[in-house]
């Protein structure tokens, strides 16, 4: 199964749900990477249960902030 | 690391901060990685501050990803963001290096603390910062 990942096509197996997808990319602080999709952006409480399917097209970032 | 960029962006991360006074103001940087490591910036994307604070900044993350596929679509990267400090001096906070979560970017600060506006560029690590070079091109 093939999905475009932040613009490039990547193989990612079988149907997979966020948090899997974000582990696979060896991405830390699940709770501070924001994913969107097919434009549309996914809540952090579903990144368990979301499952992204053969040709969706996702985007993630980390969270920017800060303070003085 | 150092990084470079035209004085109109400097020009516009400035006005983008004057504007946003009281609060911080905050933006991303898209742009080339140099063969010496330099973060060349092509376009500053100036960002809502969604905490509208004084004292503390969040990105829109539907701003963030726009302002992301537009750098792609040019052929660029992120490389790096800005945000202001209306009061403090331009260094990261312990918020800002807690929250800086991707070390290949060059993180700005723009302090309005003073009558000159005063801009430093920092490389953040597994929450040390050291600062890095800013070269502004006429």
């Amino acid at each position: 199964m093939s999905v475009a990942l932040n613009g490039e096509k990547k193989d990612v197996g079988a149907e997979i749900t966020i948090r899997n997808l974000l582990f696979k990319e060896k991405i830390k602080v699940h709770d501070y990477v924001t994913v969107q999709v097919n434009g549309e952006i996914i809540s952090s409480k579903d990144y368990d249960s979301f499952v992204i399917k053969d040709g969706d097209e996702v985007e993630f970032l980390y969270f920017m902030g800060g303070g003085r | 690391m150092k990084i470079t960029f035209k004085k109109s962006d400097y020009d516009l991360i400035v006005q983008h901060s004057r504007e946003a006074l009281p609060n911080e103001a905050c933006g991303l940087l898209g742009g080339v990685l140099e063969q010496d490591g330099t973060h060349a910036v092509r376009r500053v994307y100036t960002l809502t501050n969604t905490d509208a604070s004084p004292y503390h900044f969040s990105m829109s993350p539907s701003e963030q990803f726009a302002a992301v596929k537009n750098i792609r679509e040019n052929g660029w990267k992120l490389i790096g963001n800005f945000h202001s400090h209306p009061e403090t001096p331009a260094r990261p906070s312990d918020e800002d290096k807690r929250l800086a979560f991707d070390a290949s970017l060059s993180y700005l600060i723009l302090s309005l603390s003073t009558e000159n506006p005063v801009l430093k560029a920092f490389r953040i690590e597994n929450g040390n910062a050291s600062e890095t070079e800013i070269l502004i091109l006429n």
